[in-house]
């Protein structure tokens, strides 16, 4: 007789992150190391300065035009919230309405599926050339590079897109890609990449928009097959929309026989109703318009009219390891609108390529760290003065300063062996719980007075990390005695 | 009224004379004012930085330290929030929800400086004098945590001589932010060389707040380019009367210490 051994359960590893190796969501150097660079160049600060500010005020006034704001942000805020609690049931009838009208759902466990599954239906239509609209979702898989790859040719047609892949750059913001490029740049750029450019070219913003116009014209006449994201999924009606300011959009989702949309899970929103409160946030939030100009609506296939062929890639990419976090699942509410990065000091003064993922500004400081785990963008959730503009400014009211502060511990929760740094900090809290130990720290800073010798200041060269802090700051000397001891010696333990 | 006094690790340590003026401030209009001896910090500092673990014992001391006060005030926009907006949580996340239950009602009796003044005193003129040209930097968490609005312009509008500058670009942060001062020391200077040029911009003689690290952090970057602007803070300045002006005084504040705890008749 053996016993019977029950079959060990197996362990649990967590919900998968986005994986390594593929897609455009982690850096390759620390947020301080790569705002150092950033900071020094005086072009990059200036174009970002104006930019931002116009933004800014633009954004300010048109919401200051609706009485009803809180309350509107407030409703996108539950709206989001009620939809994460059932983001399995919404998005499984998203799939059934799509099916229901004629298309075809896909899911993608993460990038290298999503990649995959878009290239293999691009090549089974037999085009050789896709169509883009400005999508973040397959910026943040990398599917552009994934199609050149498979021998593809990828034609970008949003026109802040256009001008970062023609420039062989990066984006920088989520809604203006190239918002760190001036206009002269972007003159020198279209020179140098569009064939058969005026060669008079100047940097006039319509001349510019002209000369992209006649470069795209053509590629969207010709284009068999166009590839979008999605900026609201309806689980209720199957319908996606675009939501878009150029038209570019329109004409890709309209033009070409078979049309790809690539929809991170979180898009999904429950009835056709809900978009009356996110189609007034966003246009608001995002351009300081009252209204968008194109606003694109589809579900499934219309025969003899439109794309003939469409399928629905629905996204994970470690999503569903952020919604696991009742913290930081709140993340997954952004409408991507890019306020936080618009009002954000630090973003303002580092751009977007500091923060090394497709998602910069306090948004992806929260999102990036959450999608990769915390390790793989470890600096992140420190580039953050918290100053709070970001969680005022959100138009679904995400509090991502206190998903920084939670992250920040998630990262110093992880560590395995301790650092100086938690040594210092576990030290300090041992005496700030123990008035009398506490008393003792106070008076070992008085040390400083030493290295003063007498004046007001201490020396300029302390010793890392309080270097970072003298070599632009001075610091001032420590008094002779404390407050408490003063009062005490002059009051007596008063209590 | 008899007030607690929580100077803040900051200004204990570094800037014993914000907490005088605080305290010789609260005594001018009547109020009874102690301090706890056993008061270290909020926790601010440790949680803001991922050590919301560490900081479970530094808001027990903290809650304990003022256990049985009737009305805490402190002069930091900062730490009154974490005191409102971070110390249950901590708790609670803990596991301490004895600790959190304390810390939520501890918070309900805790005050920033100028909210005191003008919500729970109802004053705005506090009888000081002030004969400088001063402008004011709203701290962010002042700003945006507190949401203390124009109180501290209110107080600052009564001050007799003062001549109050209006700072350009004041809502955006100094670049202070805790550690990321020294974590991210190049953004932060960044931050800072903005905040300085705005403040510069107004010819002030002061700049005030009412957050003692906001003001070490801007004051020690003007400090280093030798400029002649100080800063003072905010309960510096309401401190500040005719007689304790001195032929000495330029732009140092001109605080008196308190004497003994006057008690209102």
């Amino acid at each position: 007789m053996t016993a019977t051994v029950p079959p060990k359960a197996p362990t649990f590893l967590g919900l998968p992150t986005a994986p390594r190796g593929v897609g455009h969501l982690r850096g390759e150097q620390s947020f301080p190391d790569a705002a150092r660079g950033a900071l020094r160049d005086g072009q990059l600060r200036a174009n970002l300065g104006h930019a931002t500010s116009t933004i800014r005020g633009k954004r300010a006034r048109v919401v200051a035009e609706l009485p009803d704001w809180e309350q509107l942000r407030e409703a996108g805020r539950a709206l989001k919230a009620a939809t994460m609690a059932r983001l399995d049931d919404h998005l499984e009838e998203l799939e059934r309405q799509v099916t229901a009208r004629g298309g075809v759902v896909h899911w993608a466990r993460d990038a290298n599926e999503a990649n995959e599954i878009v290239t293999r239906l691009v090549l089974a239509t037999g085009a050789t050339e896709v169509v883009k609209v400005k999508s973040m979702a397959t910026q943040e898989i990398a599917l552009n590079e994934a199609l050149e790859a498979a021998g593809l040719d990828v034609f970008e047609t949003d026109l802040a897109e256009l001008i970062v892949q023609l420039g062989e750059d990066k984006p920088s913001h989520i809604l203006v890609p190239a918002i760190h490029k001036n206009r002269a740049e972007i003159r020198e750029i279209f020179a140098r990449t569009i064939p058969g450019v005026d060669p008079a070219l100047t940097d006039d913003p319509r001349q510019l928009a002209m000369a992209a116009r006649a470069h795209l014209r053509e590629r969207f006449l010709r284009a068999r097959v166009a590839i979008s994201g999605a900026n609201f999924g309806v689980a209720e009606t199957g319908t996606l929309t675009v939501v878009e300011s150029e038209g570019n959009g329109r004409m890709c989702l309209t033009l070409p026989e078979t049309l790809i949309t690539v929809m991170g899970i979180e898009k999904v929103v429950p009835t056709w109703r809900d978009l009356e409160v996110f189609l007034q946030l966003l246009p608001r939030s995002s351009t300081g318009e009252r209204m968008n100009p194109y606003t694109s609506a589809w579900a499934g296939v219309t025969p003899g009219d439109g794309p003939q062929e469409f399928h629905l890639v629905l996204l994970d990419n470690g999503r569903t390891a952020v919604l696991a976090d009742e913290v930081g699942r709140e993340a997954l509410h952004c409408i991507r609108c890019s306020a936080c990065l618009n009002v954000c000091p630090v973003y303002e003064r580092t751009g977007g390529h500091s923060y090394g993922s497709v998602y910069p500004g306090p948004i992806g400081a929260i999102l990036s760290p959450q999608l990769t785990g915390v390790e793989d963008n470890a600096s992140l959730p420190y580039a953050s003065s918290l100053c709070g503009a970001c969680f005022e400014v959100c138009p679904v009211a995400i509090d991502i300063p206190s998903i920084l502060v939670h992250l920040r511990a998630e990262h110093v929760e992880a560590q395995q062996k301790p650092t100086a740094e938690a040594i210092a900090f576990r030290g300090l809290a041992t005496a700030m719980s123990h008035p009398r130990l506490w008393h003792l720290a106070q008076r070992a800073s008085r040390l400083g007075r030493l290295i003063a010798r007498g004046r007001a200041t201490l020396p300029n060269v302390l010793p890392p990390p309080l270097s970072g802090w003298t070599r632009s700051r001075d610091l001032p000397t420590p008094p002779t005695s404390t407050f408490v001891e003063q009062w005490t010696r002059e009051h007596g333990g008063t209590q | 009224m008899k007030v607690a006094l929580f100077a803040t690790c900051l200004v204990d340590t570094l800037n014993p004379s914000v907490a005088m003026a605080t305290a010789s401030l609260l005594q001018r209009l009547g109020h009874e004012v102690v301090v706890p001896p056993g008061q270290a910090c909020c926790g601010q500092m440790h949680v803001n930085t991922g050590y919301r673990r560490e900081a479970v014992g530094i808001v027990a001391n903290h809650v304990r330290a003022f256990a049985g006060a009737e009305a805490v005030v402190s002069p930091s926009g900062s730490c009154v929030a974490s005191i409102h907006h971070q110390q249950a949580d901590v708790a609670r996340r803990a596991g301490e929800h004895q600790l959190a239950a304390d810390a939520e009602a501890l918070a309900g009796r805790t005050w920033e400086l100028s909210q005191f003044l003008v919500d729970v005193l109802g004053v705005t003129d506090v009888g000081a004098y002030y004969p400088h040209r001063v402008t004011y930097h709203p701290t962010c968490h002042s700003l945006r945590l507190l949401k203390v609005g124009d109180r501290p312009y209110q107080l600052l509008r009564a001050v007799r001589g003062l001549e109050l500058v209006e700072l350009p670009a004041a809502e955006q942060c100094c670049g202070f932010g805790g550690t990321f001062a020294v974590k991210n020391a190049d953004t932060s200077t960044a931050m800072l060389t903005d905040k300085m040029a705005n403040v510069l911009a107004t010819h002030a003689e002061v700049c005030t707040a009412g957050d003692a690290s906001c003001l070490m952090h801007i004051g020690g970057g003007l400090s280093r380019l030798k400029a002649g602007t100080r800063t003072v803070h905010l309960a510096e300045i309401l401190a500040s009367t005719e007689e304790a002006v001195t032929p000495q005084q330029s732009t140092s504040p001109a605080v008196t210490r308190p004497t003994t705890p006057t008690v209102p008749a």
